[in-house]
């Protein structure tokens, strides 16, 4: 359900170092909590955005939430697939559900965030 | 139900003109269609029927319990109906009051506006009303703009406005499009606002703060004065979302509370038709710091007339002539009807129905905060979601029973939230076959729950395709 590859915030977002760049999604428990998404609105490519600025939008049946960004950095490209498909976010949530990619990440802010395990204690807490 | 098109049949008409007793004339050609208009052939037997039948499948509160938490589904007493069907009322043009000559004849009309904006500032504590936002965001617009005047007025203008995660949906938006930056105050695990929060982001450049209590938690925030001490103290003005005002009418007022300004919901409160979408009301009070700023024209008694005056730095009109004026018709009716000792009972039921649906079933399902709620509750079927029945499954099923469902979803500070409104009208029999049919289905969870996510099974639509619905729009058809 949370892979360890990747770093997560409170707010639900996971973040992947591809070597360079990062990919930006939202989590199993985030699109499981949001139900059936049915539209994902991107940010525009070369947007710039500082941790905690929101970048996209996720409508479901129940709700809309933004998506922010976790850490500093440049937008590089969206996936535009989500458009077409937006339960992809629901179906695939770490692979095809993916949001956007930032570059110009700085390390340090990756490092901040929380781990998997960490991530789960904390969605542990939100339950009790 | 077929579509009144599909009824359609060649050469079947509801008409039937008179024989022609005029000479004829010919219409110029650029003025005539070229194909025949696309109605529906039908007689007039068929429309009676047609229309007869849809209007049988009308769900409301005339016909239903109806406990939509946040929208307050109050019943019409149809004496404001009544009152609102006068010809003196009806049948007067707004634009007599646009013309001095015409003054005279809309006199009635004037010392009604007049009235029921000083009955309005009697209630919320305000020093002056206004009548004309005709919605409640409308309201809250126009509360946020005569904010952003007061801070230009007095040379500085600040952009933030400070909105809890518990205040009324659409407070965001309007504080947004009237151009301020907003910033959320979480709430506390009570449900209420974390103060310490508040103190974090309460800095020198807020310029107003917006506050709907009761919150959509339908729970009382306990430090609502100190909240207004510590925003009048960097010079933020407070706002008073009066969404829930029927929760505390007669109890206290915002104004002595510490408000500045403040909206009246009167669909809400005041039991007028309440749409969703209208014809609405959201009248806004003041207190006296933001009176010269209110919209124009003001209704204002001067020698033994009702004229019209504009307030000195007006921000100007926000709607036509004097807002949904029909609306606040029905307010004056329904408060002079209640009355003083009338409209305190109104509060008073509204929060009692709304607890003892609370006591009923909070052992089922989970209470969402641990206090006292005011006039709505809110439950969470968390429980029922860990077998496979969700806040909305329980919602269809309670369509089978011919009750309105409750608001689901939302907060979204709850999950699973089921958010319960009953209202100060409904008897205590109406509230039991409520709560028997909410604890019912929650038996059913365990043994029952493909039928309960298959439902309603009795309505004229059964299970609706949301995905698609949010997905697919077509404004077509």
């Amino acid at each position: 359900m949370y892979p360890d590859n990747l770093r997560y915030t409170r707010e639900h977002e996971w973040i992947r170092d591809d070597g360079g760049t990062c990919t930006v999604g939202i989590t199993a428990y985030a699109s499981e909590q949001l139900g059936d998404v049915t539209y994902v609105e991107l940010p525009r490519p070369g947007a710039e955005a500082h941790a905690g600025d929101a970048l996209a939008v996720v409508e479901s049946v129940k709700a809309a939430s933004d998506v922010y960004a976790p850490v500093r950095g440049r937008v590089l490209e969206v996936n535009k697939a989500l458009e077409e498909r937006p339960e992809l976010v629901n179906e695939s949530p770490y692979d095809e559900g993916w949001f956007f990619r930032l570059d110009d990440v700085s390390a340090a802010e990756m490092n901040g965030l929380m781990n998997a395990d960490v991530y789960q204690a904390f969605l542990k807490g939100l339950e009790a | 139900m077929q579509l009144i098109y599909e009824k359609s049949r060649p050469g079947c008409r509801a008409i039937t003109f008179d024989p022609l007793d005029v000479p004829t004339a010919t219409m110029p050609p650029q003025l005539c269609r070229v194909s025949p208009a696309s109605l529906p052939e039908v007689s007039e037997l068929d429309v009676v029927r047609h229309f007869t039948n849809l209007s049988r499948r009308n769900f409301g509160v005339d016909s239903h319990f109806y406990p939509l938490g946040s929208c307050s589904m109050k019943y019409n007493p149809k004496l404001a109906e009544a009152v609102a069907a006068e010809p003196g009322f009806a049948g007067l043009h707004p634009h007599l009051s646009s013309d001095r000559a015409y003054l005279p004849q809309c006199q009635g009309a004037l010392q009604l506006i007049y009235e029921t904006e000083r009955l309005l500032a009697e209630i919320g504590g305000m020093h002056q009303v206004s009548l004309q936002p005709i919605a409640g965001a409308h309201g809250e617009l126009t509360g946020t703009l005569l904010i952003a005047a007061y801070h230009r007025a007095r040379g500085h203008p600040k952009d933030t406005i400070l909105i809890p995660d518990s205040a009324h949906g659409t407070n965001p938006a309007s504080a947004a499009i009237a151009g301020f930056k907003v910033v959320e105050v979480p709430s506390n695990g009570d449900g209420t606002i974390h103060l310490n929060a508040f103190k974090g982001v309460l800095t020198a450049s807020v310029a107003g703060v917006m506050l709907t209590c009761p919150n959509t938690h339908g729970l009382f925030e306990p430090d609502v004065r100190r909240i207004c001490d510590l925003a009048h103290e960097v010079d933020a003005l407070t706002y008073y979302d009066g969404a829930n005002l029927n929760a505390i009418i007669g109890q206290c007022r915002p104004g002595d509370l510490g408000f500045d300004v403040m909206h009246f919901n009167l669909h809400k409160t005041f039991a007028t038709p309440h749409g969703m979408g209208g014809p609405g009301a959201g009248p806004i009070g003041v207190g006296e710091r933001l009176e010269p700023f209110l919209p124009g024209p003001r209704v204002v008694p001067r020698d033994d007339a009702y004229a019209l005056e504009w307030p000195e730095r007006s921000i100007g009109r926000i709607a036509a002539f004097f807002g949904n004026f029909m609306i606040a018709v029905r307010a004056y009716a329904y408060m002079l009807h209640l009355g003083a000792e009338g409209l305190k009972q109104v509060s008073e039921h509204a929060v009692l129905n709304a607890n003892y649906v609370h006591a009923r079933l909070k052992d089922v399902y989970l209470s969402a905060f641990p206090a006292r709620f005011m006039h709505e509750c809110v439950l969470s079927a968390a429980p029922q979601a860990k077998q496979g029945v969700r806040a909305l499954d329980i919602a269809k099923a309670l369509l089978d029973f011919g009750l309105h469902a409750p608001t689901v979803y939302f907060p979204l500070t709850v999950k699973e939230s089921i958010m319960i409104e009953p209202t100060e009208t409904e008897s205590k029999a109406t509230l039991d076959a409520f709560c028997d049919a909410m604890l019912q289905i929650a038996e059913r969870v365990a043994d029952d729950g493909q039928r309960l996510r298959e439902a309603p099974t009795s309505t004229p639509v059964g299970r609706l395709d949301e995905v698609r619905a949010a997905k697919e729009l077509n404004c077509a058809c």
